[in-house]
Formats: structure tokens, sequence, C-alpha cells
């Protein structure tokens, strides 16, 4: 418990920019707290893995970022979450641009019920003025580039006005990163975004977003060890709620300052 | 080592009397449908000529046709659907996308579910006191559809939302996180799926009124006019009450007449359902998933 602030704290020092920080987050389910003080820092342009066993309060975390929790009518948050310098519970935020600026892929691929151009352009059209009225050759471009970004305009662009939902799950979990990228998030949310996949389409998706590393911020929920060892720059270890231990990836699997940390690495419990 | 003990062929033989049993209530439930339909078949038939449909009744109903009657009917329910439709829909949408999960929401739910349970003479007298005194649209055509709405509205309401509910939460989620508003969600993804089972849902229960005659009597309709509406504040003849009047107030009536008037009305609501079973194959189409 002692290590975990400071490990959070410690990449102030670096060059890197904070993209996501909570400070002393707590949050209740009804009478249920799922979030205990919860301090928490995310680098910039990197990729940082939330793990822990179910129920710890990862995606809780994960979806207090852009506020999503909030659908549901009986949460209580306090404390404070700020992206990019903002805080996101202040009064005066617009939760249309919270969302736009901070891009969620969730646990199963969930394509709208449109064609893949109209996918891509779905967000565009909602946040950019006059994005309707765009000259096609813009728009083609615009699904273009979000699709070649993803690695998936050669599999689909003889068919972009076919169903998303016709596409395989590797495909559609592809294009629902790529639906994020034409309003050009700061931040992407992940919530277990392979769990619904096998393993050949996993390491797909997992090159995908090592690829967009860099250009976004990605905080990445997974109960999967390997997968955040593999895939993410930084680390965060929950337990029960609270945040047990945050670090470089490496180092977190290799040294885990915290028993508890490394009873769950060596599978202990979990 | 595999053939059948005693045990095995009791059960069996108890598992076949069970299936034989349940067999047996569901031919129950189908014979009277189909001797119903035989026998209106059968003796309204022949008296359903396009002279019984398109003339007035004669000799004090004794004789002629039926027209007034039928045009009626397909006023009203086409009326009833107007009024009811759109109100219904919209609080639907309401109650399914928008309303929080709070006792209000839920007390709305409840008195909507008990609503439908309402007696269609209540539903009458209602529409007495409120459409032909309160408002003073007197015994009309406005009256009367305008109660038939009131009756419909749970049912639409209940039609609607359910169809609603059916879009998968996912769809609503995925476009929340990209930060569109509810409406944007609603008009984009919600109605677009769902628009094919609220309207054949909605013209299936509808089209339910056109038998209901309770709620019709006292507001518009009436035992015999003469002539056709001419605007929505007159009277009508409707089929229900017709049949409902040549079956036991009048003497002298032909004794196949009440048969093809109800085999009309089963005509009229069946070609209805057909109509939007139709249109909900067309619209599934062209649905995405």
């Amino acid at each position: 418990m002692t290590t975990s602030k400071d490990d959070s704290v410690d990449p102030l020092t670096d060059t890197q920019e904070i993209a996501v920080r909570t400070e002393k987050l707590s949050l209740w389910y009804g009478s249920f707290q799922a979030l205990y003080d919860v301090d928490f820092a995310v680098r910039r342009g990197l990729i940082t893995s939330l793990i822990g066993p179910s129920g710890c309060g990862k995606s809780t975390l994960l979806r207090c970022v852009n506020r999503i929790n909030e659908r549901l009518g009986y949460v209580r948050t306090e404390g404070k979450v700020e992206v990019l310098d903002t805080d996101v519970y202040a009064s005066g935020i617009e939760l249309t641009q919270l969302r736009r600026h901070v891009g969620m892929v969730f646990q199963r691929p969930n394509p709208l019920p449109l064609s893949i151009r109209e996918n891509i352009l779905f967000a565009h059209q909602l946040h950019e003025p006059g994005s309707e009225a765009l000259p096609k050759a813009d728009r083609d471009a615009i699904v273009e580039k979000a699709l070649r970004e993803v690695l998936l305009w050669d599999t689909v662009k003889d068919r972009l006005d076919r169903s998303a939902t016709g596409l395989s799950l590797e495909e559609q979990q592809k294009l629902c990163i790529a639906r994020l990228l034409p309003v050009k998030p700061k931040v992407i949310l992940m919530d277990e975004p392979c769990s619904a996949l096998d393993p050949k389409a996993t390491a797909a998706v997992e090159d995908l977003i090592w690829q967009l590393r860099g250009e976004y911020t990605i905080l990445l929920v997974t109960h999967n060890m390997a997968q955040a060892r593999r895939a993410s720059d930084e680390c965060a270890f929950m337990l029960m709620g609270r945040m047990v231990e945050h670090g470089p990836t490496d180092r977190l699997f290799v040294t885990p300052e915290d028993t508890r940390t490394a009873d769950y690495i060596e599978g202990k419990y979990g | 080592m595999f053939a059948a003990t005693d045990r095995n062929r009791t059960n069996d033989r108890i598992q076949r009397r069970y299936r034989n049993v349940f067999l047996g209530m569901t031919l129950l439930l189908v014979l009277p449908v189909l001797i119903i339909l035989g026998l209106l078949v059968v003796r309204g038939g022949p008296v359903l000529t396009a002279e019984f449909l398109f003339e007035f009744p004669k000799s004090g109903m004794t004789a002629g046709g039926i027209f007034p009657a039928f045009l009626g009917t397909i006023i009203l329910v086409t009326m009833g659907l107007v009024f009811s439709v759109p109100l219904g829909i919209a609080a639907a949408i309401y109650l399914s996308e928008y309303a929080p999960d709070n006792w209000l929401t839920r007390s709305i739910n409840l008195a909507i579910i008990n609503l439908a349970g309402v007696p269609s003479i209540v539903h009458a007298l209602f529409g007495v006191g409120a459409f032909v005194i309160f408002f003073g649209f007197g015994t009309s055509i406005l009256a009367a559809s305008l109660t038939l709405a009131i009756m419909a509205l749970p049912v639409v309401i209940v039609a609607t939302r359910e169809s609603l509910q059916a879009v998968p939460h996912a769809f609503r989620e995925a476009c929340w996180a990209m930060g569109a508003t509810r409406w944007q969600t609603i008009r984009r993804v919600v109605l677009p799926n769902s628009v094919s089972g609220i309207l054949t849902g909605v013209i299936l229960e509808v089209s339910r009124t056109a038998g209901e005659t309770a709620p019709i009597m006292f507001t518009g309709a009436a035992f015999f006019v003469p002539f056709l509406p001419q605007t929505i504040f007159d009277k009508t003849m409707a089929l229900s009450l017709h049949l409902f009047v040549i079956s036991t107030q009048v003497p002298g009536v032909p004794e196949d007449f009440p048969y093809g008037v109800a085999l009309l009305l089963i005509i009229i609501v069946l070609s209805m359902n057909a109509l939007s079973i139709g249109f909900r194959t067309w619209l599934r189409g062209r649905k995405k998933w």
C-alpha cells in the first residue's frame, strides 16, 4: 500500500507529461465502495495497463475517466480525476466533449448496426460542425485514414458500405478503435479489449495497440497478465478497490515491491 | 447392456401419456377457432357481395348493405391510430430511453399496465365524460376515435417499449461513449433498429380496436344513420355495433346477415395484421444486425 503513491508520483519528475491523474478517488455503487482513495497517474503517450483480480475496481477506475459510470444512477464519486490537467468532475464540464477526447473501447466489440463507413464517420459527424456536408472525397479520406491506422483498410476497402456487424470479431474490435480516431482523442480507454477474441486476433489487436502508442495515451484494463507484460509500458496493480503498486511494466513483473503484487503475479490468487 | 428395462418402458408410457394430454389441449385451443372461422366463411361468405359491401341498409336494416358501417369502422380505427400512435410512441421513448429508474417512473409503468386492464365499458364512460361532454365534441366520430385511442394507448406504449428494449444496450453505450447525446443515440441507432417492431406491434394492437363496441356506442357510433358522415363531428355507423344491432335488436333480419358482418370484421382485422407482418418482413430485410 505504502509504495503505490510514491510510484505513481515518481514519473512526474520525468519530462513526460501526465495525461490522466486521479487524487483520493473513491467511488460507491449504492452502499458498496468500489474504489478507496485511489491516487494514480497515467503518463502521456504511453500504454498503461491495469491488472488485478475480478472485482478489484480496475474497470470502475477506467470508467471514471470518461464518466461513463454515471449512467448508472446510484454511483457516487469523491476525489478528483484530471484529464490533461482539467478536473473532469468540475462543474461546467461538457460530457460530450469529455467523451470526444477520451475514447473508449469495450470488452465486446460493439460496432453500431450501420455500415463500416458510417461507423467511422459517426463520431466525426457528432462533433465536427459541417461534417454531414463534407464533400464525399473528404469523407472518404477520413474513412481511409482511420482504417489504415488500424491496419484494416486492405481487408475492408471493397465493402465499406456493408454492415459492420458482419465483420469478424477481430475486425469489429479494430473498427471500434478506428471509429475513435477521426475526432483525435487524447486518451483511449480500453476495457479488456481482447477478452472476447481468440489468441490470433488478440495478437493482432495487441500489435495495433502498440502501433497507436505515442500518438495516443492508452489506458488498458486486462485480466491477462501476459498481455499486460507484452503490451504495456507501465502497469498498475489493484486489489479490493485500492491501488497497490504502479511502475514500469518490466520492473513490476520482475521485482514487485509489494508482496501482494508478487503473489498475484505468481498466480497465488485471482 | 443397453436394452430397455421395465423401468424404462414405464417411463416411456408415462411420458407418452403426458405428451398426448398436452397435444389434446393444444388441439382444443385450435378447434373452436377453426369452427368459428369455418361457420363464418360458409354462412357469411355468400352474403359478402359487392352490393352488400357498398349499399346502404334498406327496409329497417332487413335488406340492402352495410356500407356506412364498413366505412365507419375504417374511419374510427384509422383515426384511433392517428391519435394514439404518436402519443404512445413518444411516451414509450421517454419511459424507455430517458426516464430515470425511480419510484415515479415505476408508478407510471404500473399505471400503464393497469390501464391496459381497464374494462372497455369504463373507457366508454370516460369517453362520454371527457370528449362528449367536457370537450363538447358531442357523440361524434372525433369523440369515438379519441376514446378508442385512449383504450389503445397502453398497449401501444407497451409494444413500443418492448421494441426499444430489444435494441442491445451495447449500441447505446457505444454511442454515449463517443459523446452522443441521448437524442442523437435514439435518432441514429435506437429508432432505426426498432421501427419495424414498433410499427407492427402498434398496428397489431390498434387493429384489434376495430371489434370494440362498448367504447364507441356511447361516444359516436349510431344505431342507424341514413347518410355518410360529412365531418368528424357527425355520428357514424360501425360494424361492431351494427352486428350487435342486427343480431339482437331488429326483427326480420335475414339469418346470414350477421355472419357476413362478422366475417367482414375479421377480414378487416386480419388484413391489417397481414399488412403489418408484410411491413415487418420488408423492414427486417434492411436491418443490420
